[in-house]
């Protein structure tokens, strides 16, 4: 691919199967679908323990994109979508999951989900998905005890990361590194609507800006907003990032430095916490379809 | 759990806070505002369902607008949601 045409936002896809499980052994096959406006997960769990997962970017038609992520996930394993319990939808699009019998939102599965991730000490959970952000208080058993969205603007969001990937010509997953590498932190850019920061940030690389100093003042403007959300529900520790931004280390470590609190490190992918959630809420509605709980 | 619908700006924080262990799903509040602020939806938070009270997705960004006719500067403050709530499930951060 030239360096013309190069798609500096788009993000890796991947699949990945545990190995040393087999799904024969399983009592209950439970699996969620995590659509997202930018990334859609799909998880499938073993009695509660995750089995097999894809993580691909979201298509034109949200229905055939749940179709392929899950497909994609149970590639090679031997497993049929027949043979899967219950399957829970959640996220943006999660509507649109045709053969799931149930949603859950994506707040309770994004809970849920890093309560498998990181275990039971979470209570704060920060989610930034791609058009929103949402600040989450669970209890020790991943139950949400408070939330906030913030759909407002997508400046803070996965989204608005990837069109300034573009704009700095930075390949997404290196974004968050190069913010780093400025020595002191620049004024944050002040806009927090995504074209207007993005405006503001084309601004300043024309005033000769280097791209890793925009791309600082940019990142710390999106941290500045997220902890204004933060503070609104309250921040107790453990804290967690969740989401496919948990990986930009601009925006975590920025997270860390200015709230003087280390978030925990993820054991697995945080980009699938939502989907591992609502596996776990379909294995919970499994058991109450059987009459076991 | 206690849900936060609105935004913070530069002139402030605009939040309805609906209490949903309290909230019983009784409508009051979606009949009573007169902006139609509220509207019931499915819990889709645990595995128990049910309905619960919720900002809709218009106002929620534009909430301290729509709320606007309700808090006047001065003179006495009558939200018409608080007083409808009898489960007390319904407070404003501002
Ligand atoms: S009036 Fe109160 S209890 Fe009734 S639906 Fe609205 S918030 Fe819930
Ligand atoms: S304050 Fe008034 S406009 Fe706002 S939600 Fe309550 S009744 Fe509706």
């Amino acid at each position: 691919m030239s360096e013309k045409s190069k798609e500096f936002w788009r993000w890796r896809e991947y699949r990945h199967t545990m190995p040393n499980m087999d799904w024969h052994d399983a009592k209950m096959v439970t699996a969620g679908v995590d659509i997202g406006s930018v990334g859609s997960k799909a998880a499938v769990m073993l009695d509660g323990e995750l089995y097999t997962y894809a993580a691909m970017r979201t298509g034109g038609v949200s229905e055939e994109t749940a179709v392929k992520a899950m497909n994609w996930a149970i590639e090679e394993t031997g497993l049929k979508t027949e043979d899967i319990h219950y399957v829970v939808g959640t996220g943006y699009g999660r509507v649109n999951v045709p053969f799931a019998k149930r949603t859950i939102t994506e707040i309770a599965c994004h809970a849920r989900g890093a309560h498998y991730i990181y275990g039971p000490t979470v209570r704060t959970v920060l989610d930034i998905g791609g058009q929103d952000c949402k600040a989450i208080r669970c209890d020790e058993k991943g139950k949400v005890m408070s939330f906030l969205m913030n759909d407002k603007c997508a400046a803070g969001t996965g989204r608005g990361l990837e069109v300034f990937a573009d704009l700095i010509r930075t390949p997404i997953e290196e974004l968050g590194k190069t913010s780093l590498s400025v020595q002191d932190e620049p004024q944050p850019v002040s806009n927090t609507c995504v074209i207007f920061a993005k405006a503001e940030s084309v601004a300043l690389l024309r005033q000769g800006w280097p791209k890793e100093k925009v791309s600082a003042a940019y990142h710390l403007a999106m941290v500045n907003r997220i902890i204004d959300l933060l503070t609104k529900v309250g921040i107790e520790k453990d804290f967690v990032v969740t989401g496919g931004v948990a990986k930009n280390t601009g925006i975590v470590s920025r997270l860390e430095r200015n709230l003087k609190l280390k978030p925990l490190e993820p054991k697995l992918d945080p980009i699938l916490a939502g989907a591992i959630g609502s596996a776990l809420f379909a294995k919970a509605l499994y058991e109450k379809e059987i009459g076991l709980r | 759990m206690k849900a936060y619908y609105g935004y913070k700006d530069g002139s402030g924080d605009y939040f309805i806070i609906i209490d949903t262990d309290k909230c019983n799903g009784c409508r009051k509040c979606v009949d009573a505002c007169p902006h139609r602020v509220f509207e019931l939806i499915k819990d889709e938070f645990d595995i128990e369902g049910g309905l619960m009270a919720a900002v809709t997705e218009e106002h929620r960004k534009k909430i301290k607008y729509s709320c606007g006719p309700c808090k006047p500067m001065s003179g006495e403050r009558k939200l018409q949601c608080v007083l409808a709530c009898e489960a007390k499930a319904i407070t404003h951060s501002w």
